[in-house]
């Protein structure tokens, strides 16, 4: 049991920080992809063609650069959580009625001001989408990195499959399952909370 | 190290070619397997509009669970191979498509069906006419993201038998050597990103020049 | 053509359409009238069985219309809908082909119709039957909207408010066209607008509707001459011209209802066109709506009587004087009193007639300085 409960933590942990990291990052070049709209086209271009690897590729190269281990898991999950969350950042802020810029503006605020009292606040919604997704498909990446040395509960899942063992299986199974439905569920909630405010 | 590479390539070419083929062949099967039942579904989906909350709202918990696990469970119920993994590549590639060809439609403005209805087209002649060629780029959409999943999905497939490249990989993985992991990562990134380029472009060819949004032209 | 019997229609228990009795004749043009939710559209609606009346009888050409199929009936009656009518997945060619396609008539027979439709409103068929709606200007996308409800030559065409989102002169231009089309035709048309102008304009009979009742079923004269009630006066009064204070550009306090013709205009057309809108001279404008010249009243006189005359094309012209409508306002009343001329025409950058400014205008202008606060209480 407690060997369940702490890989179930550190599945929730590789996920998050592979996500938090993309969200730091991402929000960043969604901000300045508004600002360049030049570089917007082939950046977002570039993010969704890394989206394109499939899973175990990604995970597979990553690990002649980061060796066995979570690092490799981590830093998959990165790179797939980019797209949702640069791509939501850049489309919520544009979508932002230029009425409420002008309104920030008309009231003297700089453009830095703007961007963290207006811009961002706003396009919250929609970055929160974002994360919903990319921590649901960390879920399924830190399961299958596995197979490169990655800690979390795909342990109990690979070994189930491989001894045709179904009680092994469903232990890691049902709590992914379950971090997979409560995540959705909890952040779609929080969504149509800020959405509605 | 370049040498040994290149060596170790060369032995396992024919293996890597047979890999790919296999990779191809039941990822294409999935997914036409997939248009064929979802397409129909979804359409069937926007006349029974309380039905389609309920299944869309199943889809969306289903598509929530990891690949591994899917293959995991419906081990017991099929067995390990092909098989197998064309069946649950199957139920994956359904949920996007299946998505797309019920949004896509429902998405139409109900003006074009009200127009289409007052010149006197029956419920079949709207669809055929005005919906489907209306929604055509939006299910041509789920059909990319369905056949990307899939090839990325048909890689974890290895691990219940489903060949593939997968297989490759997972044989370098097993061996710890990075040249034969790579040799299964690398084709498999290629044909992902390829099949995604390509469907993009067909997509534009078969939608009339009407649709086709300024800017992407 | 139509008739309406004891017509009543309810939506989930609001009453929409309380026990309409109505007779549409055949031939005219028919324009339902009315503010939003008065059941002008649902009545329109219910002709080609979009909407199911819930007590009472339709008849069209004498035939009670539950008698036939509802997609047999549409395929008969002209339908043109609001601004989106046309289908974006098809050509200008496949979207008037619609019904002739659906009544399975011969590919030849099809065709030709189909450039005889766009030749008749003076577009070149091998220059649009292949484009698609994106590629036509608002304009030019209704204009196809009312060729395809023309395409199988139905005797009835029915039509929800098709010119509401266009520009001004471009729907003054199509309204000419779709008049024009009736009368030579000889077809019904029911046509649905909230603008008394429009109603005016097109209408051989207005039917003035109220919370899904009748207030008055008359001709535009009458209607105008002799409103039944104080709501028919209020309707009519509405919309009067509102006075702009603030003005400093020339957009602003021009009038936008030029009298407009084009170069192939009849002669008599349009002398019964300035005596109907009181004018003196007509803007000639060409297919763009770019400015061509004015034909006045003199230069009719001068040519009338004396060679055959059949367009307006081949009087002589005279030109005028413009301003662009992002000039300002005091240079437009500068011009127009220095020059002692009687009226400025107001055009875009692009050289096409938006409006015109005239000594009225200035008074207009002037009176909304001096008596904006009378005005705001209103």
């Amino acid at each position: 049991m407690l060997e369940l409960i702490q890989r179930a933590a550190v599945h929730l942990l590789i996920s998050l920080s592979g996500v938090v990291l993309a969200t730091v990052i991402g929000v960043v070049i969604g901000v300045i992809l508004t600002r360049v709209p030049k570089l917007a086209g082939p950046v977002i271009g570039i993010v969704e063609v890394l989206q394109t690897i499939p899973s175990l590729a990604m995970l597979s190269i990553l690990l002649v650069f980061f060796g066995l281990g979570n690092m490799t898991a981590v830093m998959a999950i990165f790179f797939y959580s980019l797209l949702p969350i640069v791509r939501n950042t850049y489309t919520g802020i544009l979508a932002l009625e230029p009425a409420l810029l002008e309104a920030g503006r008309g009231m003297g605020m700089s453009s830095l001001q703007i961007l963290f009292q207006v811009e961002l606040p706003n396009a919250i919604p929609v970055i929160v989408s974002g994360l919903r997704i990319s921590l649901i498909t960390a879920y399924g990446i830190v399961t299958i990195s596995v197979l490169v040395g990655g800690g979390g509960l795909g342990r109990y899942v690979y070994r189930g499959i491989q001894m045709a063992d179904m009680a092994m299986l469903f232990t890691g199974a049902i709590p992914i399952c379950l971090m997979a439905f409560l995540t959705d569920l909890l952040l779609n909630r929080l969504e149509q909370k800020l959405l509605h405010r | 190290m370049m040498n040994k590479s290149i060596a170790i390539l060369q032995k396992n070419w024919p293996l890597l070619q047979t890999a790919f083929l296999e990779h191809i062949q039941i990822s294409f099967f999935s997914v036409v397997i997939g248009i064929i039942i979802s397409v129909p579904l979804g359409i069937l989906l926007t006349r029974l509009p309380r039905l389609a909350k309920r299944v869309m709202a199943v889809m969306g918990i289903l598509q929530t669970v990891p690949s591994m696990v899917m293959f995991g469970l419906l081990l017991p119920v099929t067995g390990i191979g092909k098989p197998t993994a064309v069946i649950v590549l199957t139920v994956y590639s359904i949920l996007p498509i299946l998505r797309n060809t019920y949004t896509g439609i429902t998405e139409v403005s109900p003006g074009y069906i009200e127009a289409a209805t007052g010149m006197g087209m029956n419920s079949l002649q709207t669809l055929f006419r005005v919906e489907l060629p209306l929604a055509l780029p939006v299910i041509v959409t789920g059909i990319r993201l369905s056949s990307v999943y899939i090839i990325s999905w048909a890689t974890v497939a290895a691990i219940i038998g489903g060949g593939g490249l997968g297989d490759v990989i997972y044989t370098g993985l097993d061996r710890y050597n990075h040249t034969v992991v790579l040799m299964g990562a690398i084709p498999a990134s290629l044909l992902a990103i390829a099949t995604s380029f390509v469907i993009g472009r067909l997509a534009r060819l078969a939608i009339p020049r009407g649709l086709r949004r300024e800017g992407n032209a | 053509m139509v008739t309406f019997d004891n017509v009543t229609k309810s939506f989930s228990g609001h009453t929409v359409i309380s026990d309409l009795s109505l007779e549409i004749p055949r031939g005219q043009f028919t324009v339902l009238i009315g503010p939003s939710g008065c059941g002008k559209t649902t009545s329109l609606k219910m002709i080609n069985r979009l909407i199911e009346p819930s007590k009472g009888s339709i008849f069209v050409d004498g035939q009670n219309i539950t008698k036939v199929s509802p997609v047999d009936l549409r395929r008969q009656i002209g339908y043109v809908i609001q601004q989106i009518g046309l289908f974006p997945n098809m050509t200008i060619e496949q979207n008037i082909e619609v019904v002739p396609r659906l009544l399975k008539w011969p590919k030849e027979k099809r065709h030709q119709r189909t450039r005889e439709l766009l030749e008749m409103v003076g577009m070149d068929p091998k220059e649009y039957l292949g484009r698609y709606p994106s590629e036509l200007s608002g304009g030019q996308q209704q204009r196809i909207g009312v060729l395809r409800a023309l395409a199988v030559a139905p005797p009835l065409i029915l039509m929800d408010e098709p010119f509401g989102a266009l520009d001004p002169i471009t729907r003054e231009s199509l309204q000419d066209e779709v008049k024009k089309l009736q009368t030579s035709l000889g077809i019904t048309v029911v046509f649905v607008t909230h603008d008394i102008d429009e109603a005016v304009k097109l209408a051989d009979r207005i039917i003035l509707m109220k919370d899904g009742e009748i207030v008055q079923n008359a001709p535009p004269e009458t209607l105008l001459a002799h409103p039944a009630n104080d709501y028919v006066r209020e309707f009519i009064g509405k919309k009067r011209m509102k006075a702009n204070y603030d003005v400093d550009l020339v957009r602003e306090i021009m009038n936008p209802r030029v009298v407009t013709t084009t170069r192939d205009k009849g002669f008599a057309e349009s002398i019964n066109l300035m005596r109907k809108r009181n004018v003196d001279s007509l803007v000639v404008l060409d297919k763009e709506g770019r400015l061509e010249g004015v034909v006045t009243v003199e230069n009719l006189r001068a040519v009338a009587g004396k060679q055959h005359i059949a367009q307006i094309g081949e009087v002589e012209m005279k030109s005028v004087p413009t301003i662009s409508m992002n000039a300002q306002a005091r240079e437009a009343f500068d011009t127009l009193i220095t020059e002692k001329l009687p009226f400025l025409l107001v055009v875009d950058s692009k050289d096409r007639v938006k409006g015109l400014v005239s000594k009225t205008s200035l008074v207009k202008a002037l009176a909304g300085v001096v008596w904006r606060d009378d005005e705001d209480d209103e």
